[in-house]
């Protein structure tokens, strides 16, 4: 099964448990969403359930508060998370705010495709994340495998708070893996070591997991030993999982596709350096895009990204420090 | 028309003349130095917030905006909430998070407002759009002025409300400013009702300042909701009769403009009414007075009673459990 189709699997398995869940957005019905997503789901849940909206991002995101106040469980798809911006303060200050001020539950998912590697070009290949991991009351996912996409848009889907779901566009069909049929959820904010290593600590999410794989395979041929965390969820993140990588090797990498200043590495770095400082043996070495729009020419986009190159030319220098 | 009993007509009278007087003791808190912020009056507005809000069934949602402290109090909450708020103590409903009429609570079918105005046109859309899905005889009521109708939000919230056929009232308050900005420098068709046909959305303009006219339209437009109707929008003319807020003299009205609205007084307009119809007797009108002093008295004594909230407060509550 492939991640998009996995997070459908997801999709669908909540909406047939819980007929309060239902789902809004542009060209999400018949035509089943820019990628596919949603396809199947308005002939088995009707329009009721899957609303083809306007081009209103601020209102689809509104709509989907006034719902969750209202006692539904909104899954509202942004047909592309660079679109997000339009419907930025619905979710900043109304979604996120709510609980905090005066007490309900916002429990809405906003989901939809970031990320680059598909040509996309500056306004379908952001990596946003960044924009909600600094407003608190939002929960910020960003799934890397088949896996994680069901099991972790179920928990989003089943949890009170508004979840940020971030899906990878250019996973959704090269990531093929067996998904179990069953009924589970990956809890939100819980890492995963996805390669056990004892050198460098690799901490990333999204793409970058399989590109730090990538990596830490060409390297064990080199005899370094890197370990690979994926976040998983990046608000709120799995401190413990970080610091344990981070102690057992002694040396770390922050790897991310989004551009650097202001990156979740930046924020790692802090933790890292107040909790772990005694622990390391190098810098704190951060691999991630440079600090540019997304550029839409394939060299000058693969110049922008990170890939396995990058990893393996940071791990050496870091190895020999 | 929707025929009022004497009572219900004494109970409009009540919460007019009691939404005033929250507003007058806001403004004696204020310059006792007892509030924190700004006070933001409803002033000349009563009408708008008490005749549609009397008009509404308990299932119903409002979706207030600042000025409408007398729909809250009609939807249960008391004076006391304002105080406490505007204070920002402990016992407010928010607990000193949020200032002024930011608060609500579902139970009492009220949506806290935020400042970015026009933003909750879709938030209670959603609130009409659960209501179709879940085949539930509930209306939601945005309450807007007229320069939240600029705002992206207001039109996107509006276009999908008229897509969908929801049942979402907006009452539109056109009191001629927004902040110091006139309302034909906000708009050039000249009324909030135009820009809401231009969605398809019904509308019509009644005198925001006679609560009876205000309460019959929503009456009416809610009522066809009820029966499968989609949005409608009630804009009420009106005048704000006081600056932004307390700190801003509003010396950019030219006063020829308050002088008229002052003998449109809504409260002024329904005692007429009132007395004309011989439908409320000197007694009744002062035990009403009685009433509210009494409550004012009370809740404002309460309220200063109130501690600030502990600092440590601010923390935690950020997410839902679960």
């Amino acid at each position: 099964m492939t991640y998009l189709d996995a997070i459908r699997q997801g999709i669908w398995e909540e909406m047939e448990r819980d007929p309060s869940v239902f789902l809004l957005g542009e060209d999400i019905g018949a035509y089943g969403g820019a990628f596919k997503v949603t396809a199947g789901l308005l002939e088995k849940f009707g329009e009721t359930r899957v609303i083809d909206t306007p081009i209103s991002e601020s209102a689809i995101v509104g709509a989907a508060v006034g719902a969750a106040l209202a006692g539904l469980r909104p899954v509202a798809e942004m047909q592309f998370m660079d679109f997000i911006a339009c419907g930025f303060d619905q979710i900043v200050n109304m979604a996120a705010k709510i609980h905090y001020r005066w007490g309900p539950a916002v429990p809405i998912v906003i989901r939809g495709p970031s990320g680059a590697g598909v040509h996309g070009g500056p306004f379908h290949s952001q990596s946003n994340e960044m924009w909600f991991v600094h407003t608190p009351g939002l929960k910020v996912v960003m799934p890397a495998t088949a896996y994680d996409a069901k099991g972790l848009i179920k928990a989003s889907i089943r949890d009170d708070n508004p979840v940020m779901f971030f899906e990878h566009k250019f996973l959704y069909r090269r990531i093929k893996e067996e998904v179990p049929e069953d009924d589970y959820i990956v809890p939100l904010g819980k890492a995963a070591v996805r390669r056990e290593g004892l050198d460098i600590a690799v901490i990333t999410y999204g793409a970058m997991v399989w590109t730090a794989l990538e990596a830490a395979a060409e390297l064990e041929k080199e005899g370094l030993s890197l370990e690979v965390v994926d976040l998983r969820t990046l608000l709120p993140y799995d401190e413990d999982a970080v610091l344990a990588s981070v102690r057992k090797c002694s040396k770390v990498i922050l790897l991310h596709e989004d551009t650097r200043t202001g990156g979740m590495a930046g924020e790692l770095a802090a933790l890292i350096a107040e909790e772990a400082f005694e622990d390391l043996d190098g810098p704190i070495v951060r691999v991630t895009a440079p600090d540019t729009p997304v550029p839409f020419s394939p060299p000058m986009e693969e110049y922008f990204l990170p890939n396995a190159q990058k990893v393996v030319l940071a791990a050496r220098r870091l190895a020999a420090y | 028309m929707t025929k009022l009993t004497r009572q219900q007509l004494h109970d409009l009278y009540y919460y007019l003349r009691l939404n005033r007087r929250v507003d007058e003791q806001l403004v004696s808190l204020y310059r006792q130095g007892k509030v924190v912020g700004g006070v933001y009056s409803g002033l000349g507005q009563e009408a708008i917030s008490v005749g549609s809000a009397y008009a509404l069934e308990p299932q119903d949602f409002i979706s207030p905006v600042i000025r409408n402290a007398g729909a809250m109090i009609i939807r249960g909450f008391r004076p006391r909430d304002l105080f406490l708020q505007y204070m920002g103590r402990r016992d407010g409903p928010t607990g000193g998070r949020d200032a002024n009429t930011h608060f609500g609570d579902l139970a009492r079918g009220v949506v806290a407002p935020i400042s970015m105005l026009g933003e909750t046109v879709s938030v209670a859309a959603g609130i009409a759009l659960a209501a179709k899905i879940k085949k539930e005889k509930r209306v939601a009521v945005a309450y807007v002025g007229d320069g939240a109708t600029s705002t992206g939000p207001f039109h996107e919230g509006m276009n999908l409300a008229a897509v969908q056929k929801l049942p979402l009232l907006i009452v539109g308050e056109n009191n001629g400013w927004a902040y110091s900005t006139p309302v034909e420098k906000q708009m050039a068709v000249g009324s909030m009702a135009e820009r809401a046909k231009a969605y398809g959305i019904r509308a019509v303009t009644v005198d925001g300042n006679d609560v009876l006219a205000v309460y019959q339209a929503t009456r009416a437009a809610t009522g066809r909701m009820r029966k499968g109707g989609g949005p409608e929008m009630v804009e009420c003319l009106t005048m704000r009769m006081k600056g932004h807020a307390e700190h801003d003299d509003a010396r950019y009205v030219p006063p020829k403009v308050f002088e008229k609205w002052r003998k449109r007084d809504p409260i002024l307009l329904f005692e007429k009414y009132l007395a004309a119809k011989k439908l409320m007797t000197a007694q009744q009108k002062s035990a009403i007075e009685e009433r509210i002093e009494r409550e004012i008295r009370e809740d404002v004594a309460f309220a200063e009673a109130s501690p600030f909230p502990d600092g440590a407060n601010a923390r935690g509550g950020v997410y839902s459990k679960n």
